[in-house]
């Protein structure tokens, strides 16, 4: 195998990387749903990326094809899907809700009135 | 009608419950359908674990697709022992809920309920299912579910806490994921069982190996293990009382029953321990959560955030049990697992009287209000003694197995660091003692009532449990060596 | 947008097709791809557009929020009424073969209704997310319009 036959991987990893760095180094908590966002997506590509069967078809009953990827992997990310959009829609929500009680979504600022109660 | 064709149905009540009540009006009302709901699943949940405890192991295939190729949920002593933990802990701090939620949650009530219902058939979920992508759909079920009733916090930093939970949550679910993909992509299968009989031949495989660091670590972030615990002490010290009392009794339960599943059944101890160094791993990360969050917890001036490390603590005595991987290091770990739910259930409950009454959970708020509210500060004293672990508690007998283990294991220095944390523990309940009964009310503090019965009997009922099953052992050292012995996998025979 | 005459005479060409071809993907989903789920984005992404062209008043005109919330739990429940008539006749839960005479005609009618009641779901959540967003956005000019009336009226 060759690097190229890793290509898959190669992708995945990179956005993986990006997501994750966006996640931890970003304050703005759009840009860490987004991050996130990022993070799941690769591991989406890694699923779908393992139910390809070479020279496999869709996995549509018809004449004349025999082999088929497989389609499992794709419903399972499907589902995975549903739940990154559920999570988002609440990551979202709760960024409004702390725009509207702070004024800001920048976390940096935001991460003193945590540790308020931190200690005596 | 048998037991097997009622057992999902421990999931699917609150689940489809949680549907009907999303839409009920006013407040009564939907705290009624919650707790009949939560009601049966705790009836079915005990039913199931007495007919487990024997040894036998319960599978009902979804839509009768025969399991490799349907879902299957599939219980031993070792699930049915946690699900009946998180659907009779429901059912219990149901009975405390309708008083404090009253305070703290504004309009109509049946949206919470509905979320509450969401998370406890999330939970249940992950405890009985047998198919391991399943595992993750209800695990953000659950997940998603409360950081929405987190950010019901009265506190405008409720809504923070949930942001950071929500963002490393998700972080510790991708990561698990991630995991699966890995087992999926060189065995074929997400069937649990069909897994276990086929990682062994593959046990040289790096992407097994992966899977299982990916699993550990995911697992790890939603337990609150020592240095992924960062989320805790803020979703428990904002989230509204109720959410608090719930989730600290059973929300890290069912994230450590996922890794010990994964660690003993799907990969086999022989794997997970003997090839892989992770009792090393479990052991060192457990053993610092027990100090770390023993000494933070010592400086907490703040109630619910001092209890909330002591979890991280607490978390660390089960890890401790698990890393020794023999029948009695297990058995200690289930049995701590049942016995800090009630512990941590009745501190918080006592804890959610006082914020009831007082509006803050602050340690100077609290000084000389021993003789003001003498029953709750009774009932948080009595539960602090089983934290410590003083004979005649659950407390006690978590860490008598833990010892008699690390002495079966040749590690008889471990005791040496049981009784260091012990006196930790005893140090930040002793503050909270101290400010109640010994320092003086300040001058210009208001007088407070004692908290109403509705909030104080619930409260001793679950203190008294705390003694009764100090005392009566049988029930719970019989269920938890059960459920260690199912996993790993001897046929879970009780003594 | 409602006045760039590009914007709406495309839209009146493209929603009716998106609504159509949402339908063709949830009633093809139990043989072919398609189903429920991408069914319902697509729905509601054909009325999402149409608010982003007419507004969200008068796409609230057409579903309205109380709709949305009803047929959003009416889907849920569909779906789980379907599985428990399995149990109901005997068998297990999701499980549709003694639904009809012909186990694999009850299989497929099973998956049509079950498919149907996350179509129903689907859509109405993806459209409550976009209004409870947009309505969120709503309030908050409203409250900075009054504002800026006071701030006008003290300077006054």
């Amino acid at each position: 195998m060759t690097l190229l036959g890793f290509f898959n991987y190669w992708v995945v990893v990179t956005l993986m990387m990006i997501g994750f760095y966006c996640v931890i180094a970003r304050g703005n908590m759009i840009k860490k749903v987004m991050g996130l966002n990022l993070f799941q997506t690769s591991v989406f590509i890694l699923f779908v990326s393992a139910g390809k069967v070479v020279g496999g078809s869709t996995p549509i009953l018809r004449d004349g094809v025999e082999v088929y990827s497989n389609p499992l992997p794709h419903v399972i990310v499907l589902t995975a899907i549903v739940v990154g959009v559920a999570i988002t829609a609440v990551g979202l929500a709760l960024a409004v809700r702390i725009q509207e009680a702070y004024g800001t979504i920048e976390d940096d600022h935001l991460g003193d009135d945590l540790d308020d109660d931190e200690q005596g | 009608m048998t037991l097997l064709d009622l057992m999902p149905f421990m999931m699917l009540a609150p689940l489809i419950g949680s549907g009907f009540v999303a839409v009920l009006p006013g407040r009564a009302t939907p705290w009624a359908v919650t707790m009949l709901v939560c009601l049966s699943s705790a009836i079915i949940a005990a039913a199931v674990l007495a007919e487990t405890l024997g040894g036998a192991t319960m599978s009902y295939p979804f839509g009768n697709w025969p399991p490799p190729i349907g879902i299957e949920y599939r219980v031993d002593a070792a699930n049915a022992f946690v699900a009946f933990l998180v659907a009779a802990m429901a059912a219990v701090t149901l009975l405390w809920a309708p008083k404090s939620v009253a305070v703290e949650i504004q309009g109509r009530h049946g949206t919470f309920y509905a979320l509450f219902l969401l998370v406890v058939a999330g939970l249940l979920g992950i405890t009985l299912t047998g198919d391991a992508f399943n595992v993750f759909v209800f695990l953000e079920i659950s997940s998603l579910a409360s950081y929405a009733l987190i950010a019901y916090g009265q506190d405008r930093r409720a809504l923070l806490a949930a942001f950071r939970y929500l963002i490393m949550g998700t972080v510790g679910a991708t990561f698990f994921l991630i995991g699966i993909a890995f087992l999926y992509m060189v065995t074929g299968t997400l069937n649990m069982a069909d897994l276990a009989e086929r990682l062994p031949a593959m046990s040289d495989n790096n992407a097994v190996r992966a899977a299982l660091a990916f699993i550990v670590v995911g697992m790890g972030l939603k337990l609150a293990l020592l240095p992924l615990h960062l989320w805790l002490p803020n979703a428990y010290a904002y989230a509204p009382n109720f959410v608090t009392v719930f989730l600290a009794g059973t929300a890290t339960k069912v994230a450590l029953y996922v890794m010990l599943r994964f660690a003993f059944t799907v990969f086999g101890p022989d794997y997970s321990f003997v090839v892989l160094p992770l009792s090393t791993v479990l052991m060192v990360l457990a053993l610092a959560g027990m100090f770390a969050g023993s000494w933070v917890a010592m400086f907490q001036i703040h109630l619910k955030r001092m209890l909330a490390y002591s979890s991280v603590a607490q978390v660390g005595y089960m890890v401790l049990g698990v890393s020794l991987a023999t029948l009695t290091g297990l058995t200690a770990a289930f049995l701590h697992l049942f016995n800090h739910a009630l512990i941590k259930t009745a501190l918080f409950m006592a804890v959610g009287c006082v914020i009831y009454r007082t509006g803050s959970a602050r340690l100077d708020d609290l000084r000389g209000l021993g003789r003001q509210m003498p029953w709750t500060l009774t009932a948080f004293a009595l539960a602090g003694l089983s934290i410590i672990g003083v004979p005649t508690t659950v407390g006690f007998i978590s860490k008598w197995y833990l010892v008699l283990a690390s002495i079966e294991a040749g590690a008889w220095w471990l005791v040496v660091f049981l009784v260091i944390t012990s006196l930790m523990a005893l140090y930040y309940i002793w503050r909270v003692i101290e400010a109640a009964w010994f320092s003086p009310r300040p001058n210009g503090a208001a007088e407070m009532r004692e908290a109403p019965l509705a909030l104080l009997i619930p409260t001793w009922f679950v203190v008294s449990l705390n003694f009764y099953f100090g005392l009566d052992t049988r029930l719970t050292v019989g269920a938890a060596r059960a459920a260690a012995g199912a996993l790993l996998g001897d046929g879970g025979s009780a003594p | 947008m409602k006045n760039n005459g590009i914007l709406r005479i495309l839209a009146r060409f493209l929603i009716p097709l998106i609504l159509l071809v949402g339908l063709y993907i949830q009633f093809h989903g139990e043989y072919s791809p398609g189903g429920g789920f991408q069914a319902g984005l697509v729905f509601s992404a054909g009325w999402i557009l149409f608010v982003l062209i007419y507004g969200l008043k008068r796409g609230l005109d057409a579903i309205p929020l109380k709709a949305m919330y009803v047929l959003s739990a009416a889907g849920v429940l569909i779906y789980a009424l379907t599985g428990l008539a399995g149990v109901l006749l005997g068998g297990r839960y999701l499980e549709f073969s003694d639904l009809l005479s012909n186990p694999q005609a009850a299989q497929q009618a099973g998956i049509i209704i079950v498919e149907f009641g996350v179509g129903l779901t689907v859509a109405t959540v993806a459209m409550l997310l976009f209004t409870l967003f947009a309505r969120r956005r709503q309030m908050w000019d409203e409250v900075l319009d009054e504002q800026a009336l006071n701030d006008e009226e003290d300077s006054a």
